[in-house]
C-alpha cells in the first residue's frame, strides 16, 4: 500500500470534508395498504421500527470500523398518495406515523410523504397535496415531494398551479420558524425513485421491498484537487483531475454502501455521487467553480464550468460503482453552500443565473429564500420554469423555494445545522397570473415519442 | 483484518514508541511500519492487525485518536479496505 495514497485520503477525509453523506434505507409500503387508514398507520409504523431498527447502529458501527464519517442515516417510503388513495381518510396521520417511526428508529429524515401527479392526480394524491402544508407543520422530520411533470407526460399546469398555494402555505403554517415547512418540501420534474437524499427522497414502486443506497460528498475534495493542478491547466485537463477525483469519491460510497447492505440483510440499491454542500467553510461547490477560474460563482462563465464539472463527476464516478442513480451530479443549493450564499449577498448570483444553471447541473431552484410577500401565481410560474427545464432536457429538475413570510430583499432566513442560512433573493415583479389560472397540461415535447 | 494508522504532528522523541505502546498494552499487532520527517513534520503509517471484537476496536481507535490529540498529534484509524477501493481499480 502506498503511503502517499494513504494521506492522499485522510487528507481529504481531515481536511476536505470528505463523508458519506447518507445512508438511505427505502422501504416499501404498499403491504402496508389498508381500506382503514388506523390499521394501515399501525402496519406503517410496524414496518419501519422493524426493518430499520439496526440502520443507525450499523452506520455507527461503520463508521467507527472504518474511519470515515457518515453524516445522516435517512428512510425513504413508497409515496404516501398511493395508501392514501386506498384508505381515503386524513393524510396528515400517515404523516405523523411516518415522524414517529423514524424517531423511533433515530434517523434524522423520512422522506416519502409524496405524490407523482405528472399526468393528472387521483383523490388520494389530490388530498395528500392539499395536507402537505398541515402534514409539514405538525411533524419534524417527515420530507414531501411531489412530481409535476416529465419528459415522458408533460407538465400537470393544474398540479403546478396548486403547488404554488401549497409551497406559500408551508412558509404560511411556519413563519414562526423560519418558514422551515417549505424547506421540506420538493416540486419536481423528472423525479428519480431511488434517491437518497433529502428532501426529495422517496421509494419508488419499481423498486424491492427494501433497499439501502448510499449518497457521497465530497465538493471541498474536488476544490483541492483543481487548486491543485493550478491555473495553467486546460479545460479538459481540468475536466480529467476531476473525473479521477470522482472515482475515488465513489469508490468509497460503494464500499460502505455494500457493507452496509450486506450487515443489514438487504439489497445494495444505488450510490448517488452527488456533489452535495454544506454551510461548513471548504464544502461548497460555488468554490469548485470559482477556482477553475471566476471570480465569483453566479458571473459570466458559471454555467459553462458547472456543465463541465457535472458532466466530469458523473464519468469519474460511473465505473468506481456498480450500480450509479438517484440524481448524481452537482447540487446548488443556495443556502446550504458558503460560496453560492456570499455570491448571492454580494447581488452576482441571481435566481435567473441559477434557473440557466439547472439545465446543466443536477438538480433545480434548491433552498432559494424568496420574498415573503411573492403571490402562489409567481411560485407556480417558477415551479413551471424549472419544470420545462427538465421536461425538454430529459433531466430531473426541482424547486425548494422559501418564501421568508414578513421579511422581504436585504433579510436573512437562517435554518441552522445542514440547511444552513441565506439572504432573501430578488424576483421581478411583473405577474404571470393569466397564464397560471389556465391550468391543463404542457403537452410532452416530440423528442419523448421515442418508440 | 488489518487496520491503518497514521500519525502526522510536530517532531520530537517518543512518537513512534508512544503510537507502539498503545499497541502492545491493547495486544495490538504491528506489522508494518513507515515514518517520515519532512521539514519538521512527523509522519507515520503504520500497519497492524485489529481485534475481532468491535467494541475492544472501537475503545482502541478512541483512546488512541485522543491521546494522541491531547499530544498535539492528528491520529487516524482506517480500515485497510478504504485505501484498496479508493486507489486500485
Amino acid at each position: 500500500m502506498r503511503s502517499d495514497y494513504i494521506l492522499e485520503t485522510v487528507r481529504m477525509i481531515e481536511e476536505e470534508c470528505l463523508d458519506i453523506r447518507t445512508i438511505t434505507m427505502g422501504i416499501s409500503l404498499l403491504d402496508c395498504c389498508d381500506s382503514d387508514i388506523d390499521v394501515a398507520c399501525e402496519k406503517i409504523y410496524r414496518k419501519i421500527t422493524t426493518a430499520a431498527k439496526d440502520l443507525v447502529q450499523t452506520a455507527k458501527d461503520i463508521s467507527m470500523e472504518y474511519g470515515i464519517p457518515i453524516i445522516n442515516e435517512r428512510i425513504s417510503v413508497t409515496p404516501i398518495s398511493l395508501l392514501v388513495s386506498v384508505s381515503g381518510g386524513d393524510p396528515v396521520k400517515y404523516a405523523k406515523t411516518l415522524d414517529k417511526a423514524a424517531k423511533e428508529v433515530g434517523v434524522n429524515f423520512i422522506g416519502g410523504y409524496s405524490a407523482l401527479v405528472q399526468k393528472g392526480m387521483t383523490a388520494g394524491d389530490e388530498a395528500l397535496i392539499r395536507s402537505i402544508p398541515e402534514a409539514l407543520a405538525c411533524t419534524d422530520i417527515v420530507c414531501s415531494s411531489v412530481n409535476v411533470g416529465s419528459t415522458k407526460a408533460g407538465i400537470n399546469m393544474d398540479a403546478v398551479q396548486l403547488m404554488g398555494k401549497v409551497v406559500r402555505e408551508c412558509a404560511e403554517l411556519t413563519k414562526d420558524n423560519n418558514c422551515f415547512g417549505a424547506s421540506k418540501l420538493v416540486v419536481f420534474c423528472n423525479a428519480v425513485e431511488d434517491n437518497p437524499f433529502m428532501a426529495g427522497a422517496f421509494h419508488g414502486i419499481t423498486e424491492p421491498d427494501i433497499v439501502i443506497h448510499v449518497g457521497v460528498s465530497g465538493p471541498g475534495v474536488v476544490r483541492e484537487a483543481v487548486k491543485e493542478a493550478g491555473p495553467d491547466k486546460t479545460m479538459n485537463e481540468i475536466a480529467e483531475v476531476i473525473k479521477k477525483t470522482a472515482f475515488k469519491i465513489t469508490r468509497m460510497g460503494q464500499l460502505v454502501g455494500s457493507i452496509a447492505a450486506e450487515r443489514l440483510g438487504v439489497p445494495f440499491g444505488i450510490v448517488d455521487l452527488s456533489l452535495a454542500p454544506t454551510p461548513a467553510v471548504g464544502d461548497s461547490v460555488a468554490r469548485i467553480l470559482e477556482e477553475i477560474g471566476l471570480e465569483t460563482c453566479g458571473g459570466p462563465g458559471t454555467t459553462a464550468c458547472l456543465a463541465m464539472l457535472n458532466d466530469a463527476v458523473k464519468k469519474g464516478g460511473v465505473m468506481a460503482s456498480s450500480s450509479v442513480g438517484g440524481l448524481s451530479g452537482a447540487f446548488i443549493p443556495v443556502s446550504e453552500d458558503a460560496g453560492m450564499i456570499e455570491a448571492a449577498e454580494k447581488g452576482v448570483l441571481s435566481i435567473e443565473k441559477l434557473e440557466a444553471m439547472t439545465a446543466v447541473c443536477s438538480v433545480g431552484l434548491d433552498m432559494i429564500i424568496i420574498p415573503g410577500d411573492t403571490t402562489a401565481e409567481t411560485i407556480s410560474a417558477l415551479i413551471a420554469d424549472e419544470a420545462a427545464i427538465g421536461m425538454v432536457n430529459n433531466k430531473t429538475t426541482a424547486c425548494r423555494l422559501i418564501p421568508a413570510i414578513g421579511k422581504e430583499e436585504g433579510d436573512t432566513l437562517n435554518f441552522g445545522g445542514l440547511l444552513g442560512y441565506g439572504p432573501v433573493m430578488p424576483l421581478r415583479s411583473v405577474s404571470p397570473e393569466v397564464m397560471v389560472k389556465r391550468g391543463g397540461r404542457i403537452p410532452s415535447p416530440i423528442h419523448s415519442l421515442k418508440n | 483484518m488489518r487496520a491503518v494508522i497514521s500519525v502526522v504532528g510536530k517532531d520530537r522523541p517518543g512518537i513512534l514508541a508512544f503510537t507502539a505502546n498503545e499497541c502492545a498494552n491493547r495486544n495490538i499487532n504491528i506489522e508494518d511500519v513507515t515514518q517520515k520527517v519532512l521539514e519538521d513534520i512527523f509522519t507515520m503509517i503504520m500497519i497492524v492487525t485489529i481485534p475481532e471484537d468491535p467494541e475492544e476496536y472501537h475503545s482502541f481507535v478512541t483512546d488512541l485518536e485522543s491521546l494522541g490529540e491531547a499530544q498535539g498529534l492528528k491520529i487516524h484509524v482506517m480500515h485497510e479496505d478504504i485505501f484498496n477501493a479508493m486507489h486500485r481499480i
